[in-house]
């Protein structure tokens, strides 16, 4: 408990880190996944190669990305961009499957009555299709957003790592307490994300309350 | 340094011996197959049971869940210096994160068999056993094969970062490149770590595609017309 007084000023300096490192992709990767998954609802040929290269791109190790990113794209290799471009690549990867899988589960008929009531299709996509396709796009992105707190830590390895660096100082200097604490301080990162997730959801999804409070 | 890492990897001198790229590859795979093999015969009969009883439901899902929020690298540097260095406190942190997914998914595969076509099981006279392994692991059986992809490509993305523990494996060329600055010697073992995910992937999905029987996916039927799903429910539904 001494060493966690002595270092507080570290630890909120790591979880600000991590919480960043882990939020950005989480907010990228939504951006980019709703209106790519529109496309490929649109363009229904689009949808299975889609979801087939999340697969693969889901398949990669993070540290593996992270370090093959810089020679692609030509970052510095120790740059925190590796780490939240390669976050976001599963973002995407992983959430795509949910946002084509909510939006096709919008009824047909409500898509048709929205249309002859004189909805639009930037006005419909927005108040129609995805607050109906918000319970299976959250799914997705409760995993991805649980899943990116975890593996901004293993940034750590190469110097960018927020909680993580508790991990690789603890382990440099025999030391269990900064381990634990940062494993401690990232579940409860991760508890309290996905606390606030379905929360939102609810927030965005009224509706549910009322008729499945179950579900909600 | 894409030039570099062709060097390094074309080089025959760079894939012979103790610390070629050849055994690092069969270490690598040596360490996450022996990993999922006991992660497999804790979580198997765990799940199974769990699905079949439909009793500690929230014992799986909740562990499924837990597990993805648990950062590996804490658990590793944590257990190795409870333990100490070596091979079996990696391989105990690899079989812990094995475990969860494979749970889960064999509990969520068992006890998403229609409970009607159990009844009907129980009507021709089955007993709890032979509907277990005739009715409900051969229903279950994609699942089941999707926990155990999940934790393979958890447990091969986990073992190269073991590396940082003093473990070998393709890891190895990752750590050791960053010590000495050497890019090429990393991209070296995040591209072939990266070929061995995508892969074993591939062999997970051809195995799911060809273990599940014909009768389920309608593979061998001419007429589909009812046709089962065999691919895995988007994150997060299930």
């Amino acid at each position: 408990m001494r060493w966690v007084d002595d270092n507080s000023l570290l630890i909120w300096e790591q979880l600000r880190e991590h919480l960043y490192l882990a939020l950005i992709p989480m907010v990228l990767g939504l951006l980019i996944s709703v209106p790519l998954g529109y496309v490929a609802t649109r363009y229904s040929w689009l949808a299975n190669p889609l979801v087939a290269l999340g697969g693969v791109l889901y398949s990669l190790p993070s540290i593996a990305l992270f370090i093959v990113l810089p020679a692609l794209i030509g970052t510095k290799v120790l740059s925190a961009a590796n780490i939240i471009i390669a976050l976001t690549i599963y973002a995407v990867s992983l959430l795509i499957r949910n946002v084509i899988d909510g939006l096709r589960s919008v009824p047909e008929e409500v898509l048709q009555a929205a249309v002859s009531v004189g909805y639009g299709t930037l006005r419909r996509v927005m108040t129609i299709d995805l607050p109906i396709a918000v319970p299976v796009i959250f799914a997705g992105l409760r995993v991805v957003t649980v899943a990116n707190i975890s593996m901004v830590s293993v940034g750590a390895i190469i110097g960018i790592g927020g909680l993580g660096e508790l991990f690789t100082l603890g382990f440099q200097q025999d030391f269990l307490t900064p381990i634990v604490v940062g494993v401690v301080l990232s579940l409860a990162l991760a508890l309290l994300a996905d606390v606030a997730l379905v929360g939102l959801q609810r927030v965005l999804t009224p509706w549910a309350r009322v008729n499945t409070p179950k579900e909600a | 340094m894409v030039q570099g890492f062709l060097d390094f990897i074309s080089d025959p001198a760079n894939w012979s011996g103790a610390e070629g790229i050849g055994n690092r590859i069969l270490q690598h795979l040596a360490y996450t197959f022996l990993s999922l093999a006991i992660a497999a015969l804790i979580a198997l009969p765990i799940g199974l049971l769990i699905g079949h009883t439909r009793r500690g439901a929230f014992l799986a899902i909740n562990t499924g869940n837990a597990a993805r929020a648990l950062p590996t690298l804490g658990l590793l540097t944590l257990i190795v210096l409870l333990i100490g260095i070596g091979r079996v406190p990696v391989i105990i942190a690899l079989v812990v994160l094995g475990i969860p997914p494979i749970m889960a998914s064999t509990y969520a595969g068992v006890s998403g068999v229609d409970r009607a076509t159990i009844d009907a099981a129980r009507g021709m006279g089955m007993t709890g056993r032979e509907i277990l392994t005739k009715v409900e692991i051969p229903i279950a059986l994609p699942l089941i094969i999707s926990g155990l992809r999940s934790a393979t490509l958890q447990i091969v993305s986990t073992a190269t970062v073991a590396a940082y523990v003093a473990l070998g494996g393709l890891g190895r060329y990752v750590i050791d490149g960053l010590s000495l600055r050497d890019f090429p010697q990393m991209l070296t073992g995040a591209v072939l770590v990266a070929v061995l995910a995508i892969l074993l992937d591939l062999v997970f999905a051809l195995a799911a595609r060809y273990a599940v029987s014909a009768g389920l996916t309608g593979r061998l039927r001419r007429n589909t017309d009812t046709k089962t799903s065999t691919a895995p429910a988007p994150a997060g539904v299930q």
